[in-house]
């Protein structure tokens, strides 16, 4: 792992957020909740930061981060596809859909493609069962997904991105 | 007085009494793995995670862990059920649906947990067949981890950061993937892992264990260029005999020298020797110190800390930083021996250092880290060439075929293997401290010692302290083993708040009797006591029993040291500490 240092504007976050609770190590899931929707991800060397602050272990972090797929130490794409794997979607293909979407994009669930435009993730049900399977990209849904239509919708964020 | 029925035995027990600890009571030995307790030593794991212990409490639905169930009055239990024995075996099947059957090839073969559970309840075929975990093994040179043998019993992570409050181990990740790792899978090497190696004393399986060096022993000694001595801790002829079916507790050091002798080493030395000649060095600073802190120098720092122990070192080195000027500059014993076997015993014998292979055999796993450390490298050349841990060696005697029990008792050589009393207590938790004691004491007062043991410094308390009256001046010790309790004993040094004059620390419960390279101890506790022991004992019997009437010591000065804390001394014996917390 490369050695980065904390930037110092996320050194001061790390701090005032560690601050206001307390320094209290229990206040642990909160803090890193905090600063991941300041910061977007969680990375190796703030974990370490905010171990400093609070006097704990940064494996122990570490494991607190790596648990719960709520927490991403990858920074995440301009646009997040979430690909919901829930019992309904999954029963109508919403496996075969999410494999598109990382042979499409060439990174794993969890990952984030290398020009930042977009990144991936499964998640369990969105309540939209009757639209299964189904696909959220930012706020906007897409229902009754098929294989076939991945590169379609990847291409309308692209020609986004273009202007 | 809660009173409960197990397999037909009724036994009262306290309130608060778990069913296997009740069932202890009552001879029953309900099976566990995850579960080890170290009694008196306020050690225990009870994660209630693999389900073995499990038993059958009536008017309830389910099977109960019996390690982290509570007592209730009128329980009835049946710890052997046909429900509860086929719970235990789908339990321990499922582990094993996902452990390399490696068991012929495993370096823990024969002294493995799982393995004995698996013969225990009878495991004949593993009937669930799952997905297999791949984990990258982690060399260190000390210690490896091999994940995929992990069964995520958490005792490793336990040790690491409530015993030792190191906290590099870490349950990641969940589910099939929740492994026990350092931080961001770093590798041990690169975390702040101090090698002490408690983690894999209490691994019951193969996941964690010692680099194993005994072929390079093997092959040194059939290299006839080369002279090949070995030295042996205190603490491993306390605990070698375990090895070869003695009673815990059986010193064994005669033997262990004539074993090493048909091993093939051209000299058998003892570190105790090198003990002696750490007091002579540590002693002397010591009192430096103290006497110029009592004169008033302000610039002088008590209290002065002992650095026998490479763990230690290394912990002080990551977690207190700002307090590296404070241990004793002296190395540790291990070291000296190097130092003065490749300069002066390798002039008395005409040696170059390049073809002397300095062999320890030691009760530690840190040691071996420590032998690698930069400082300790003259031209490319390392003072200790290789290190074997006490079960290392208890393989090697094996591997050639000798049988420890019916070998007669034997001496060192000369002249690096004549020691003191003093230098055997080095392997028992207060002994560094006493050792410094007898001899501190006489330099001090000029007067003869009016007893030899201080049984104030002794004892199995965590963290202890002492008043020794140095005939009129009183001086504070304190003692910890345990980083733990040294953390503790730090912080308060930091806070200002700390008023002794000198600190023993040493890394593993129980001192080095109760190092990572010793027999595995399976959670017996009794096991330590009896060592210790065993080495106050030695002491007894020793003739001479301060380092500074070690006539061999007196020698090594008269004959190329000088005295202590010399120019020369400082060369070849003492050491400077770094700041590793950036790493």
């Amino acid at each position: 792992m490369t050695k980065t240092q904390l930037s110092e504007p996320a050194e001061i976050l790390v701090k005032s957020i560690c601050a206001r609770y307390k320094n209290d190590e229990h206040e642990l899931i909160n803090i890193l909740h905090e600063l991941q929707h300041e910061l977007g991800h969680l990375p190796a060397e703030l974990q370490s930061a905010v171990a400093h602050e609070l006097h704990i272990p940064v494996s122990k972090i570490y494991g607190v981060v790596s648990f719960y797929s709520f927490f991403t130490m990858l920074p995440k794409g301009k646009y997040q596809i979430s690909v919901c794997l829930g019992t309904a979607c999954y029963v109508r293909g919403g496996e075969l859909v999410l494999e598109e979407f990382k042979r499409r994009l060439n990174i794993k669930t969890g990952e984030t493609t290398k020009d930042g435009v977009f990144s991936l993730s499964c998640i369990r049900c969105v309540g939209a069962c009757g639209l299964a399977p189904v696909v959220t990209i930012g706020e906007k849904v897409y229902g009754r997904v098929s294989p076939q239509q991945v590169r379609r919708i990847i291409d309308e964020y692209l020609m986004l991105e273009e202007g | 007085m809660i009173k409960i029925t197990i397999d037909q035995k009724t036994v009262s027990v306290p309130r608060g009494t778990t069913i296997l600890e009740a069932a202890e009571k009552a001879g029953i030995d309900i099976p566990t793995l995850c579960h080890m307790k170290l009694h008196d030593m306020n050690i225990e794991n009870k994660p209630g995670g693999c389900r073995i212990c499990v038993v059958e409490v009536n008017g309830r639905r389910n099977l109960t862990p019996s390690c982290c169930t509570e007592v209730e009055e009128g329980m009835m239990i049946n710890t052997h059920s046909m429900r509860v024995i086929n719970a235990r075996r789908t339990v321990l099947e499922l582990i094993l649906s996902d452990h390399p059957a490696e068991c012929l090839t495993c370096a823990k073969s024969g002294d493995c947990e799982l393995q004995r559970m698996a013969h225990r309840l009878g495991i004949r075929e593993i009937h669930c067949k799952g997905e297999q975990s791949a984990y990258r093994i982690d060399n260190s040179p000390a210690i490896i981890r091999d994940p995929d043998k992990c069964i995520m019993c958490r005792r490793c992570e336990m040790m690491c950061n409530e015993v030792q409050t190191v906290g590099v181990l870490s349950a990641v990740h969940r589910g099939f993937n929740s492994v026990v790792s350092p931080a961001f899978e770093k590798d041990l090497m690169h975390s702040e892992c101090t090698f002490c190696g408690q983690c894999l004393a209490v691994c019951p399986t193969g996941a964690l264990t010692e680099v194993d060096e005994t072929t390079s022993v093997v092959r040194a000694i059939s290299d006839r260029e080369k002279v090949v001595v070995v030295q042996t801790a205190p603490a491993v002829r306390a605990a070698l005999g375990e090895e070869f079916g003695y009673q815990a507790g059986t010193v064994v050091t005669g033997k262990m020298v004539a074993a090493l002798r048909r091993l093939g080493f051209n000299y058998v030395f003892d570190t105790d020797f090198a003990a002696d000649l750490t007091i002579m060095e540590e002693g002397t600073e010591l009192l430096q110190r103290l006497n110029a802190f009592l004169k008033g120098d302000k610039s002088v720092k008590l209290p002065i800390l002992t650095s026998c122990c490479p763990a230690w070192v290394k912990f002080f080195e990551h977690q207190f930083p700002e307090l590296i000027d404070i241990p004793s500059t002296a190395r540790s014993p291990q070291q000296m021996f190097g130092s003065i076997a490749k300069t002066y015993l390798a002039e008395k014998l005409g040696v170059d250092r390049k073809n002397m292979i300095v062999v320890s055999i030691m009760p530690c796993v840190a040691k071996k880290y420590e032998r690698g450390r930069d400082e300790f490298y003259v031209d490319g050349n390392p003072d200790v060439d290789i290190v074997l841990t006490t079960r290392e060696l208890a393989h090697l005697i094996k591997l050639c075929n000798i049988d420890l029990t019916t070998l007669p008792e034997e001496d060192f050589d000369e002249p690096l293997g004549q020691s003191t009393g003093a230098g055997v207590l080095f392997g028992t938790t207060g002994g560094v401290i006493e050792a410094a004691v007898r001899t501190a004491y006489e330099i001090q007062t000029g007067k003869a010692l009016p007893r030899i043991n201080f049984e104030e410094l002794r004892g199995m308390e965590g963290f202890r302290k002492a008043i020794v009256d140095f005939d009129g001046l009183e001086l504070n010790i304190g003692i910890a083993h345990g980083l733990g309790n040294a953390r503790k004993l730090l912080e308060d040094i930091e806070q200002g708040k700390s008023h002794f004059h000198a600190i023993e620390i040493m890394s593993c419960p129980g001192g080095c009797i109760g190092g990572g390279g010793q027999p595995y101890h399976h959670g017996n506790a009794d096991i330590l006591m009896k060592r210790q022991h065993a080495l106050y004992t030695e002491d007894e019997l020793k003739v001479i029993r301060k380092s500074h009437e070690n006539p061999d010591i007196l020698k090594l000065y008269a004959e190329f040291l000088g005295k202590p804390l010399s120019e020369k001394s400082h060369k070849l014996l003492h050491t400077n500490y770094f700041n590793r917390k950036a790493e």
